[in-house]
């Protein structure tokens, strides 16, 4: 199936939460989900028999800048069964970036939403053990933010170079 | 007042207490395979828990590559799988040129001959780095003569390397458009065909190796106990984990992106895709730590018979990098992933137009592998942890980035 196919099937399914299906830009079209619906968008795609989306292959966090406050979530999954694949993408505010946790459909979620949540302060409702994973765990802030600043001393290290 | 404490005594047999202890494993531990920590919860020596923490070779890749054109980003790649840096450096250039690709505007093509550079160079790699895997994992094991056998034979894959970009184990050579051109060699020159003459000194002399190998560790009855049947990764799970390359198909999926999906040049080759199977009479179960082992060295044998069908072909002419005027991709976003020795390795890229990219991940094969590592150790033994961690065959460069 094609992302055209998958978008219309999770536009009727899901009405609304069905944000819309990105294909001007270059690379890959991507679905974007309301990020609240994200959770039972992938149980959907995952438990229905012609979908099958058994794999998630990437996730990953994105700030396209300071100028656009919003952060988002790009989930690439892929399907052995059928050998397809679909990118969904759900984009929340800086300000409070909250979403469910996908890390019950797929377990490597576990530790892809944790890398998300410590680079780029994503917090994922359902999520059983959030704790930084890259970092140490008293670092401040979350660096891959593109406004993020770096603190001048680390436990009495500098850390500009 | 003798039955009493023949009841109480009998009491304490039953409901034996212990304490619950917890270990660090690592960082500093020569069978982590760098600097990976384990924070071990043991019930005397069954593992209630094995609850990994990493970070610790932690160099911000992503932060790094935003401030970074695209080509500078190549070395950076080279030092997250420092054993198969080839195979990076490959990955990260296809994914670039796919997201260029996509703008119709520019006509742009990797020559032939770099094509076929890039597969010979990649499936020497992948020997040399199961070679790594297969030497480490003897002498995790306890044994320690493979490991001497095993870099004594990499050394030669290494030097292959060296004639032909310089470095030993991070070599930059293959570029966005075709490889690296640093040390010229003509097409049908002299120095082309001594460097194909030596490899193929190095697979005839390597090929029966493989068997020799086979007979020394594989078939080790020391060896087999301590990983038949060991951690039993189950097909369901792998997936779910995103476990891929030789430790999914070590569970028994037959899936391997060279031949699935295939990119380069990959679809002329002839090739098997080596799957574990169950084996009773050796006591191997599809999923355990030794099918995991075993995949990596039927492996070996089908890079050697890539690498002889180029040979056999021999380079096609022309030159080894594509005509360009700058990389600049067009605005837009690209998942790309190929099959790296350790697995799937992708590279998700989000470009505004400009020559460096808003944002890179590196879709690490080991770090997905490694998150199964906490179910699949709970009851097992300390020393079966070992035998789990060198069956993943985990880089921590690449976990931590």
């Amino acid at each position: 199936m094609n992302p055209e196919e998958i978008y219309k099937i999770l536009s009727d399914k899901f009405g609304e939460s069905v944000l819309g299906l990105e294909t001007e830009l270059a690379g890959d079209p991507n679905i974007q989900i309301a990020p609240a619906a994200i959770a039972d968008v992938c149980q959907y795609l995952a438990e229905t028999g012609t979908l099958a989306f058994d794999s998630l292959m990437c996730l990953s966090g994105v700030d396209l800048g300071a100028k656009e406050e919003e952060l988002s979530i790009v989930y690439h999954i892929y399907s052995m069964q059928h050998r397809h694949s679909v990118v969904l993408r759900a984009s929340v505010p800086k300000t409070d970036a909250h979403l469910p946790s996908v890390s019950h459909i797929w377990k490597t979620a576990d530790w892809h939403e944790r890398e998300a949540y410590d680079l780029y302060g994503f917090f994922f409702e359902g999520h059983t053990d959030l704790r930084r994973i890259l970092l140490p765990d008293d670092w401040e802030g979350y660096p891959l933010r593109k406004d993020y600043k770096e603190p001048d001393f680390y436990r009495g290290m500098r850390v500009p170079y | 007042m003798e039955t009493t404490q023949q009841t109480e005594s009998k009491i304490i047999e039953l409901k034996p207490f212990t304490d619950e202890m917890v270990v660090n494993m690592g960082p500093q531990h020569p069978s982590t395979h760098g600097v990976l920590r384990l924070e071990l919860r043991l019930d005397g020596e069954v593992v209630r828990e094995a609850i990994p923490h990493i970070g610790y070779l932690h160099r911000c890749f992503e932060k790094h590559s935003e401030n970074l054109s695209y080509p500078q980003i190549i070395p950076f790649t080279d030092r997250m799988d420092y054993v198969a840096a080839m195979n990076q450096n490959w990955g990260f250039c296809l994914a670039v040129e796919k997201l260029m690709a996509a703008d119709e505007t520019k006509d742009f093509a990797v020559p032939e001959r770099a094509e076929y550079l890039r597969v010979l160079i990649c499936e020497l790699n992948r020997i040399a780095s199961h070679l790594l895997s297969f030497g480490t994992y003897g002498m995790d094991i306890g044994a320690f003569t493979p490991f001497l056998y095993a870099f004594r034979d990499r050394e030669r894959l290494l030097l292959l390397f060296e004639k032909i970009c310089g470095a030993r184990l991070t070599y930059n050579y293959i570029r966005i458009g075709g490889v690296s051109e640093i040390i010229p060699m003509e097409p049908g020159s002299v120095d082309e065909q001594n460097f194909l003459d030596e490899i193929k000194d190095f697979l005839d002399y390597f090929e029966p190796k493989i068997d020799e190998y086979n007979d020394l560790l594989t078939s080790n009855s020391i060896f087999s106990e301590r990983t038949m049947s060991v951690a039993v990764m189950s097909a369901e799970m792998a997936l779910s984990y995103g476990a891929t390359g030789p430790n999914l198909r070590g569970s028994g999926v037959d899936w391997d992106l060279r031949r699935d999906e295939p990119y380069s040049i990959y679809d002329r080759f002839d090739f098997d895709v080596p799957v574990a199977k169950d084996i009773p009479e050796l006591g191997a179960v599809v999923g355990d730590c030794w099918s995991r082992y075993k995949v990596r060295m039927d492996e070996m044998k089908e890079s050697v018979r890539i690498v002889r069908q180029i040979l056999a072909e021999g380079l096609p002419d022309g030159p080894v990098m594509a005509d360009l005027k700058a990389v600049r991709p067009p605005k837009g976003e690209i998942y790309f992933r190929s099959e790296a020795p350790r697995g799937e390795l992708g590279f998700y890229i989000v470009s505004d137009g400009t020559p460096k990219p808003v944002r890179l991940k590196g879709r690490s094969p080991c770090f997905s592998a490694l998150s199964a590592l906490q179910e699949l150790s709970r009851g097992l033994m300390v020393a079966d942890i070992i035998a789990i961690i060198g069956s993943i065959d985990i880089v921590m460069g690449e976990v931590d980035r």
